[in-house]
């Protein structure tokens, strides 16, 4: 029975990506490699050059959704990290309060909140008026349509999402053991740096790979935050996939997309070597 | 599918296995569709077996019908037929990536009316032989109230396969703040005084229209050589940094607040603003501007065409298209509303009467004959010549 | 930044002041992620005379009386909540099996597995949205609010297997080992011993989705028929002016979860 255990956990897992993520998955792909048009139809033509010629037009795109989101993934490390060691270490009882907390705007929608930065940080509004009128910004100061500000919202968007599992790491951590290492290391930070962050690497890989990911993919800040100059592969697969209609490019930039930001993650994964990603189970 | 590095081999070929069988199932590819005109046999063979059937699910865009459903009960008073309302369209490209796969595997969307903008996508639900054509002997109230331009419109000649619920016009929004001038020339959106000020709108048929107004070149006649002509005048307004952001929506927010001070933008959008006393103008440009329609359809598989056919009619009494109108605020396709809107304002009383005069005199909600002979629609397009418009102006506002 | 006062009486002293420092800055952090969330309820309050509410206009409560007038507003909000629950109680329970299985047990075809797990992240919302799609229509199966469910486990369930695998890896086994030892079934075992261990990872987990799902626009729009969920409705309604309803609604929700997030704290006896 024992060692079936693992398999009765997985089943379910197994069933629901089987049918509702690798099918349909499967499908996309084989969309990918077809030409046609939505009124003549679509025909299977092996077409590998679409992933050359999509690549070609949007190499662009690609390269800086992935410098945004990797600036915003360090940003949310950077910000999170301190928040996550805090409550896991100090918050006490009122641990989930404050998670749930992290996450109540998050109850509220997305267009809400956007709409409501969209008022905050408006060139002469509450924040930056104010400013500008104390003569501490120039008149053209702008943050709106810009490179920061779709960063930054990308940065607060994810946010909880790199927080919450690496707080879920370092929960587990008993204090005791950084009591003592405190003791062996003579200060806070060698205890910290030996210690605690090694033990906390999981929860800060688990955050990356949900806070980088779909940073990059995502079309949404660029769009409501962004200028000019700040388009995103979101932005360009949602305009090839609904407006222009050419499947096949669409699907080409997704999996384009998924192939590179996977790579990275097992790259990250293998150099951190804490997870032992695809040990193929030991048999 | 690429391969990934460091994978062991047992797994990789699961993997590749699954992909393959995946592929394999998949292979088939995608059936065209493309449909012909429908002969004018073909209308009435659709229509002679039809009958009431004493229903109609009616899909619509938010905001788009009064909260109380008045003019939906009156038609349920009126004809006895029950209606299910629902707002479910959220954007003419979703909604037809949506519907595409339903009507190509030849299920029913469940909805009997549908409305969607002029456009690309309209233009492939009529291609794709996704709409019903119109039985128009059972659209008298069409036929007698709807104004001449909207019985002539470029995309649907003859209103085969839709009629028009109601329309906006593109033009330009100008915060009365930060521009002192008096705006009448497109020519201003182009202008290297409001470098960094300047909103211009992301969907590529609308820049497009709007490059070749500058040009002087009409969108409805337009060719290819037009549009290469209408993309380098963008590209060159775009790399003097002259436009701050391309827009979907929220450039009215923009305009608004003066982060941008003139824009590309929706009458209806300003008209609003203006009502909240924010300080924005609206003018339709000497060169032209553009005129859209939101269109009612008969999706295929309709299961209540008849009833369709009678709500549509319906909304087209000009009391019922004036309650319309009072609440959406766009442009209706029924003239006889803004006499009908005039009389309620006159017998109307304080902020009300108010309300409505506005509504009345604006050319907003009411555009003049002048403006009317300056508008023009989006630009017509095949599939074929879509390939190549698209990526002139996606190039730039996508960059 | 982190009390790097070390030295002599570090972890008194020092100590302190580092912790002081976090705890503000945790708070602040907290601020920041709620400060939209405060121009969200301030409009709630807008007595806005057109359609648009976005300057203004005088105080009002008028929108608190009048909060179910756009009935399709309302149900769409129910409809957000309903699914929201469900989803996430089923994502929380498959996905915990799945990241205590990933998290340290063996099996074969672990390795796909994980690289499922990843997948279903990184495949962008658009993609999984149109190709569940195209899965449900071939399959003659009618979209609703169910397909919607299915959609939201299906992206969820990533985020609630990394966020538990996260908890679970390292945990010391000897604790269950001993239990078995002692006597006690299987599932005793877990339900004594190793979920009251996992459980931040669980609750963590079980947050995320339901954020996840409550607001999620791409993957609903495209599965679900005519259903429609609060992100849904607001999108629609932003081109002719977002009702200041919505403010309300938001505002509410907020204002229930903080009422429960001090009651659980108030409440609250054990660590976790």
């Amino acid at each position: 029975m024992r060692r079936l255990t693992p398999y009765l956990l997985v089943l379910p897992s197994w069933m629901w990506l089987g049918v509702f993520l690798v099918v349909p998955m499967a499908a996309m792909a084989s969309v990918s490699l077809q030409t046609g048009n939505a009124i003549d139809g679509y025909a299977m033509t092996f077409s590998v050059s679409t992933y050359g010629d999509a690549l070609g037009r949007y190499s662009t795109q690609l390269a800086r959704s992935l410098v945004y989101g990797g600036l915003a993934t360090v940003l949310m490390l950077v910000i999170g990290y301190p928040a996550a060691y805090w409550i896991a270490f100090k918050g006490g009882r009122r641990k989930s309060m404050y998670l749930f907390l992290l996450l109540l705007p998050f109850f509220v929608s997305f267009v809400l909140r956007t709409i409501s930065w969209n008022f905050l940080l408006s060139d002469n509004g509450i924040l930056f008026g104010t400013l500008k009128d104390w003569g501490l910004l120039p008149a053209d100061f702008h943050v709106l349509a810009t490179a920061a500000a779709v960063v930054g919202g990308l940065t607060y968007n994810f946010l909880p999402f790199m927080i919450l599992p690496i707080y879920v790491a370092l929960e587990r951590v008993d204090p005791r053991v950084v009591e003592a290492a405190q003791d062996l290391y003579a200060t806070r930070a060698a205890a910290f740096r030996r210690v605690v962050l090694p033990l906390s690497l999981p929860g800060v890989f688990a955050g990356v790979l949900m806070t980088f990911v779909p940073a990059t993919a995502d079309p949404i800040n660029a769009a409501i935050l962004g200028g000019t100059s700040n388009t995103m592969i979101g932005n360009i697969i949602q305009t090839e996939y609904l407006t222009n209609l050419n499947y096949p490019t669409a699907s080409a930039l997704s999996f384009t997309l998924m192939a590179v930001l996977l790579v990275g993650i097992f790259g990250y994964a293998r150099a951190l070597g804490t997870e032992n990603v695809l040990q193929a189970a030991a048999r | 599918m690429n391969s990934r590095p460091r994978l062991p081999r047992r797994e990789a070929f699961k993997i590749a296995g699954l992909s393959a069988a995946g592929l394999a199932l998949a292979a088939c590819g995608v059936q065209g569709q493309k449909a012909a005109a429908p002969k004018p046999d073909a209308v009435k063979d659709f229509w002679s077996g039809q009958t009431k059937h004493g229903k109609v699910v009616f899909a619509n865009w938010p905001e788009y019908m009064p909260e109380d459903q008045g003019p939906l009960k009156k038609f349920q008073q009126a004809t006895g037929i029950s209606y299910e309302y629902k707002e479910v369209i959220q954007e003419n490209a979703e909604f037809f990536g949506k519907a595409d796969p339903v009507l190509r595997a030849g299920q029913s969307l469940g909805y009997d009316i549908v409305v969607m903008t002029n456009g690309v996508h309209l233009q492939h639900m009529i291609e794709l032989g996704y709409c019903v054509p119109l039985d128009h002997s059972r659209l008298p109230n069409f036929a007698a109230n709807a104004g001449q331009k909207y019985k002539e419109r470029v995309y649907d000649p003859g209103n085969t396969y839709t009629i028009p619920y109601t329309s906006g016009v593109t033009g330009i929004a100008y915060n009365t703040d930060h521009v002192k001038d008096d705006i009448t020339s497109i020519q201003a959106l182009f202008d290297p005084r409001y470098k960094g000020r300047v909103g211009m709108m992301a969907d590529a048929q609308e820049i497009a229209n709007f490059g070749m107004f500058a040009l002087g070149i009409d969108p409805e006649k337009s060719t290819e050589d037009d549009w290469r002509k209408a993309g380098e005048k963008l590209k060159e307004q775009r790399d003097a940094g002259i436009v701050r952001k391309y827009y979907d929506q929220s450039y009215i927010d923009a305009v608004a607040k003066g982060d941008v001070w003139l824009t590309m933008a929706w009458s209806g959008d300003v008209f609003q603003r203006q009502l909240a006393g924010e300080p924005v103008r609206f003018v339709v440009p000497e060169e032209g501007g553009t005129i859209w329609t939101d269109n009612m359809l008969i999706p295929k598989g309709a299961a209540n065409p008849v009833d369709a056919l009678m709500l549509m009619d319906h909304l087209y009494q000009p009391a019922v298209a004036a309650e319309l109108d009072e609440y959406i605020q766009f442009v209706t396709p029924v003239p006889a509303v803004q006499d009908l809107l005039r009389e309620k304002a006159a017998s109307a009383a304080g902020e009300d009467k108010k309300a409505l005069e506005d509504m009345v005199d604006s050319p907003l909600m009411f555009p003049t004959e002048a403006d009317y002979a300056k508008l023009r629609t989006y630009t017509t397009l095949s599939n074929t010549q879509l390939q190549i418009f698209n990526p002139i102006f996606q190039s730039i506002t996508q960059a | 930044m982190r009390g790097v006062l070390g030295g002599g009486d570090r972890v008194v002293h020092g100590g302190r002041l580092g912790d002081r420092v976090l705890h503000a800055y945790t708070w602040l952090v907290i601020l920041w992620l709620a400060s939209p969330i405060a121009v969200m309820i301030l409009f709630g309050f807008n007595d806005k005379q057109s359609k648009s509410n976005t300057t203004w206009q005088g105080f009002t409560l008028r929108w608190y009386a009048e909060l179910l007038d756009i009935s399709d507003l309302t149900v769409a909000l129910r409809n957000s909540l309903v699914i929201a629950a469900v989803s996430t109680l089923v994502t929380v329970v498959v996905g915990t099996m799945l990241g205590l299985a990933l998290g340290r047990h063996r099996f074969r075809g672990k390795g796909v597995t994980t690289f499922l797990v990843f997948a279903a992240i990184s495949t962008p919302e658009l993609v999984m949205g149109a190709s569940l799609l195209s899965l449900f229509v071939s399959g003659n199966v009618p979209r609703d609010a169910n397909t919607v469910i299915v959609a939201h486990v299906l992206f969820s369930l990533s985020f609630v297997v990394v966020t538990v695998r996260a908890r679970v890896v390292g945990l010391d086994p000897s604790l269950e080992e001993a239990a078995r030892d002692l006597g006690a079934s299987a599932w005793g075992t877990f339900r004594q011993v190793t979920l009251p261990s996992i459980m931040p990872g669980v609750m963590a987990g079980a947050m995320l989705s339901f954020a996840l799902s409550v607001d999620d626009y791409v993957v609903t729009s495209f599965v679900n028929g005519s259903t429609v969920t609060f992100p849904l409705w607001i999108v629609g309604a932003v081109k002719t002016g977002i009702p200041p309803q919505v403010n309300v609604m938001g505002t509410l929700i907020f204002g229930i979860g903080v009422l429960i997030a001090i009651g659980n704290a108030v409440a609250g006896r054990r660590r976790t």
